[in-house]
């Protein structure tokens, strides 16, 4: 039972990706292994959420990021449309408001060139305006790149894993990995808070905390991750300023630049901040009120105008696995045998995540010399949960005829009904993660709106008690239980 | 695929839309009342507290009793209902021709209607929509959601509560926190006064000795998984928050009161205009809104502070249903408009024609002692106005009829 030929820690956009790619061979069996109850919950929930074109990565300074972002870009289509993840490819317009900015932009041009990304261009004020509506009138000018993308990141995890569990993949949540076994050089598994799970290759995509598990094969010492902070800000859906394009401002030196996007979910956000935090603040995520007023600047830049701050609906900040000098570090040791890292995979880690995965298998392949044998079975496709939300009333109608709980709208912002509930709770099940309220809100979008869940959250967790048969005060909401416990029993010692 | 014919479609069945419907049907109009949970009632059936129906039906209820005695008028009255349904669209053919179309577990309704009465209620200010920063982690619940657990479900959500806001909804729930044997740490204002009536900062704060910082605000949450504490501060009277005075509460619980908004996205989306002061549609002395035969009353077009009034309201938007099906739109009029004058935070309706006596519900801004509350010659002594405390006043038709401007203001003025 405990014993895999591939372990994977950390289940977010890497470590399933990898997975996923493995998927396809019949030399391996993967377990996934995450510490937390559900996948993607680390860095991959909480970013940009943008498909670069690959025109801001220095090729002779990162030429593995660069050829990666390239590659994974035009792999994402392909994945994208097989897994039924929410995506769009709008293209990039990096905003200029002074000659300085223009000369800093024209830099891209070069990297776009040596990168090899198709149709990067300035265009200037006068087509600018037309182009993007939505943009500021006091930009001179804009990079152009036309081959960006944004798609719902965390979605994206739930998929690719959602796929390789039907190929073969076991997934383990609520296991924390505390170190990496070895013996005479060679791996022999890892040692978790479930357990030891016995496999003859771990490959390291822990995040955040890949440092840390490195450190226990013995492997990069002296690599460390730093946490680096971004907040955002997301309004909603029914603002009038919602840019078709992804506007960017131009990154100084100082800065990495902020983002202005309407997300696949029809939102605009606006980030991120970028603050370096001590190694060891790994779950950091607090959000502040210099970060919200930095944004609401960058915002007023990039915008014709900002919607109304009374019509933002969510803060949040997501921390980014920092490395040493933004080099990732990804190889398959010989020494210690069986042992690979995928660690500090900051920006553009979510666009080259497919490319990731397909070369650290070449890598694999060649340094621990194996015979790939493709599954004949492999299903390349998922599809995601059918919502009501995108139907017209007709078809609404048919739905609803075969399953009434199609029927039956809970998130009113949002519009999502009992069935897509039920439907979200029974695939968590299916992966093997554990049921949780927040699992099925980043699976349905429920509570994603402008009353937050306040309408129904507690409706969802209802729905959710009655299929597991647990009560309500025992549900978990993200980490904790929703109740601590049923009044009569906690006050007056009813049983 | 359903379809229907009414006169009147009433979307939102709390104590509102089911006074709506009751006098609806009562004036003689075919009508349908739709509602979005599996059970009539709305709020109140939550609201296990007294404090309903002093006015509406002189006695003081429970809000569960209040809804039932409105529920057990509908049947009599023998109200067509509609239950699990979203109202999905609003689509205005013409100026007394709807379409209301609603998903429900049966299937799609599509209702044509002459007029539609609003009541669809509020929704809660929730964290993002405050200047509250920090972490995210669980123990964080609007005050209608705790309630829902608490007093439906049995379910007790912490134990060691911080409530942000000090409105009635604030207050009550502080009460039932602590009646239920959670330690309630404080309540938090950042209002130099309290947000709700006095009676319940007496009856729900000072009987259970629970703290009230007023000028007070919540500037962080703290917290790893569940909420560990919080950042409190003062704030000046501008509201900003003055430094070196922030202190750290503990607490397993953040209970967020902040008030509520009326809930009219649908509204919005087919083009009611909107009143940024009580953030309600604009309307006539028929509760109408700016497009004809479609009614707003409750929350849905005031924040209320006592559910006499949201029934009231529904009654009176039932009567301006009828007229405008009698006479196929509400007839031309000179309307007076009520202006906001000095420390009025609103005053509804908008309208007036001056054909006939008039309710107002009005809030003034801050509080204030020994005024007059005036509009035109029309002027009332009172001793004490405060934001918590709804003005309603019935006004006397002569008052406007004898205006010869277009428009008139209401005001607070000392004596």
């Amino acid at each position: 039972m405990n014993r895999f030929k591939v372990a994977i820690v950390g289940a977010g956009i890497i470590g399933a990706s990898i997975a996923r790619v493995l998927s396809m061979y019949e030399n391996f069996d993967v377990v996934l292994i995450d510490k937390e109850l559900d996948v993607g919950w680390g860095a991959s929930k909480a970013n940009t959420s943008i498909i670069h074109p690959c025109h801001e990565e220095d090729p002779e300074k990162y030429p593995l990021r660069a050829k990666l972002c390239v590659e994974g870009n035009k792999i994402w289509k392909e994945w994208s449309r097989e897994l039924d993840i929410p995506a769009k490819w709008p293209g990039e317009l990096m905003v200029f408001h002074n000659s300085d900015e223009e000369k800093e932009v024209r830099k891209y041009i070069w990297f776009a060139t040596k990168n090899g990304v198709p149709g990067v261009r300035i265009v200037y004020r006068d087509e600018l305006q037309s182009f993007e509506q939505n943009i500021n009138p006091d930009a001179i000018g804009a990079l152009y790149a036309p081959s960006a993308g944004t798609l719902s990141p965390f979605e994206a995890v739930i998929a690719i894993v959602e796929n390789g569990v039907d190929n073969g993949v076991k997934l383990l949540v609520d296991t924390n990995v505390l170190s990496v076994k070895i013996r005479n050089n060679v791996v022999v598994g890892v040692e978790t808070s479930g357990g030891f799970i016995e496999a003859d290759i771990v490959i390291n995509a822990a995040g955040l905390y890949a440092d840390y598990i490195s450190h226990t094969a013995g492997v990069a010492k002296d690599f460390w991750i730093k946490p680096r902070r971004g907040e955002y800000i997301v309004f909603d859906e029914d603002v009038d300023i919602k840019p078709v394009k992804i506007l960017h401002t131009t990154p100084t030196p100082l800065t990495k630049g902020v983002y202005a996007i309407t997300t696949v979910h029809g939102n605009l956000m606006i980030g991120p901040t970028a603050e370096d935090l001590p190694i060891d603040a790994k779950e950091n995520k607090a959000t502040s009120e210099n970060g919200y007023s930095y944004l609401i600047k960058e915002g007023e830049k990039l915008l014709k105008r900002l919607p109304p701050l009374s019509k933002v609906i969510r803060r949040f900040a997501g921390l980014r696995p920092e490395p040493p000098n933004g080099d990732w570090l990804i190889d398959v040791y010989i020494d210690p045998w069986g042992f690979i890292n995928v660690a500090g995979i900051r920006s553009p880690g979510l666009t080259a995540a497919p490319a990731i995965a397909k070369y650290v298998l070449d890598l694999m392949v060649r340094r621990y010399e194996i015979n790939l044998v493709k599954k004949k079975s492999w299903n390349c496709y998922r599809v995601g949960i059918k919502s009501i939300r995108n139907l017209n009333i007709y078809e609404a109608d048919k739905l609803i005829e075969r399953n009434p709980g199609y029927g039956k709208v809970i998130c009113y912002c949002k519009i999502v009904t009992e069935a897509e509930i039920n439907e979200a709770i029974d695939r968590i099940m299916k992966i093997g993660a554990r049921p949780t309220i927040d699992g099925i809100k980043f699976r349905t979008t429920a509570c994603f709106g402008k009353c937050q869940g306040s309408f129904c959250r507690w409706e969802i967790a209802l729905i959710l008690s009655k299929k597991l048969g647990i009560p309500l005060h025992k549900l978990i909401v993200k980490k904790c239980n929703y109740g601590i416990g049923d009044i009569k029993v906690l006050l007056r010692g009813e049983k | 695929m359903i379809e229907k014919k009414y006169d009147v479609v009433v979307i939102g069945a709390g104590p509102a839309g089911i006074a709506a419907a009751v006098k609806s049907r009562k004036l003689g109009l075919n009508t349908v009342i739709i509602e979005n949970r599996d059970i009539l009632g709305g709020i109140p059936l939550q609201c296990i507290h007294p404090g309903f129906g002093i006015h509406y039906f002189g006695v003081d209820l429970t809000g569960c009793e209040f809804i039932q005695r409105l529920i057990d008028e509908m049947s009599k009255n023998v109200v067509d209902y509609v239950l699990n349904g979203y109202v999905y669209s609003i689509d205005i053919y013409s100026y007394n021709e709807k379409l209301v179309t609603v998903v429900t577990p049966k299937g799609i309704y599509r209702i044509e209607a002459k007029t539609i009465i609003y009541t669809a209620g509020a929704r809660e200010r929730h964290l993002f929509e405050l200047n509250i920063f920090g972490d995210r982690p669980d123990g964080i619940y609007t005050a209608g959601e705790a309630q829902t657990l608490m007093d439906l479900y049995g379910v007790l959500p912490g134990k060691d509560i911080v409530i942000i806001g000090s409105g009635d909804v604030g207050l009550i729930m502080a009460r039932r926190f602590a009646l239920e044997g959670a330690n309630v740490r404080a309540v938090i204002e950042i209002m130099p006064y309290p947000g709700g009536l006095m009676r319940n900062v007496v009856q729900c704060l000072k009987d259970f000795n629970i703290p009230l910082y007023l000028g007070h605000s919540v500037i962080e949450i703290i917290g790893r998984n569940r909420v560990e504490a919080v950042k409190v501060a003062k704030v000046d009277e501008n509201l900003k928050l003055i430094k070196g005075t922030e202190f750290i509460l503990p607490c397993d619980t953040v209970v967020i009161a902040a008030g509520l908004i009326p809930n009219i996205d649908l509204l919005e989306k087919v083009g009611v205009a909107v009143d940024p002061r009580s953030r309600g549609p604009i309307v006539n002395e028929y509760l109408e809104t700016s497009i004809p035969g479609i009614f707003a009353a409750g929350n849905a077009l005031v924040i209320n502070d006592l559910v006499d009034y949201a029934a009231e309201q529904g009654e009176l938007a039932a009567e301006g249903a009828k007229t405008f099906i009698d006479n196929n739109g509400i007839p031309t009029k000179d309307w007076i408009k009520i202006d906001v004058g000095r420390n009025i935070r609103f005053i509804v309706p908008h309208y007036v024609s001056g054909e006939r006596d008039v309710i107002v519900y009005s809030r003034v801004q801050r509080p204030e002692s020994n005024i007059y509350f005036s509009i035109n010659s029309f002027r009332i002594k009172m001793f004490n106005v405060r934001p918590a405390e709804m003005i309603r006043i019935k006004i006397p038709r002569k008052i406007f009829s004898e205006i010869h401007s277009s428009r008139i203001i209401a005001e607070v003025t000392p004596i």
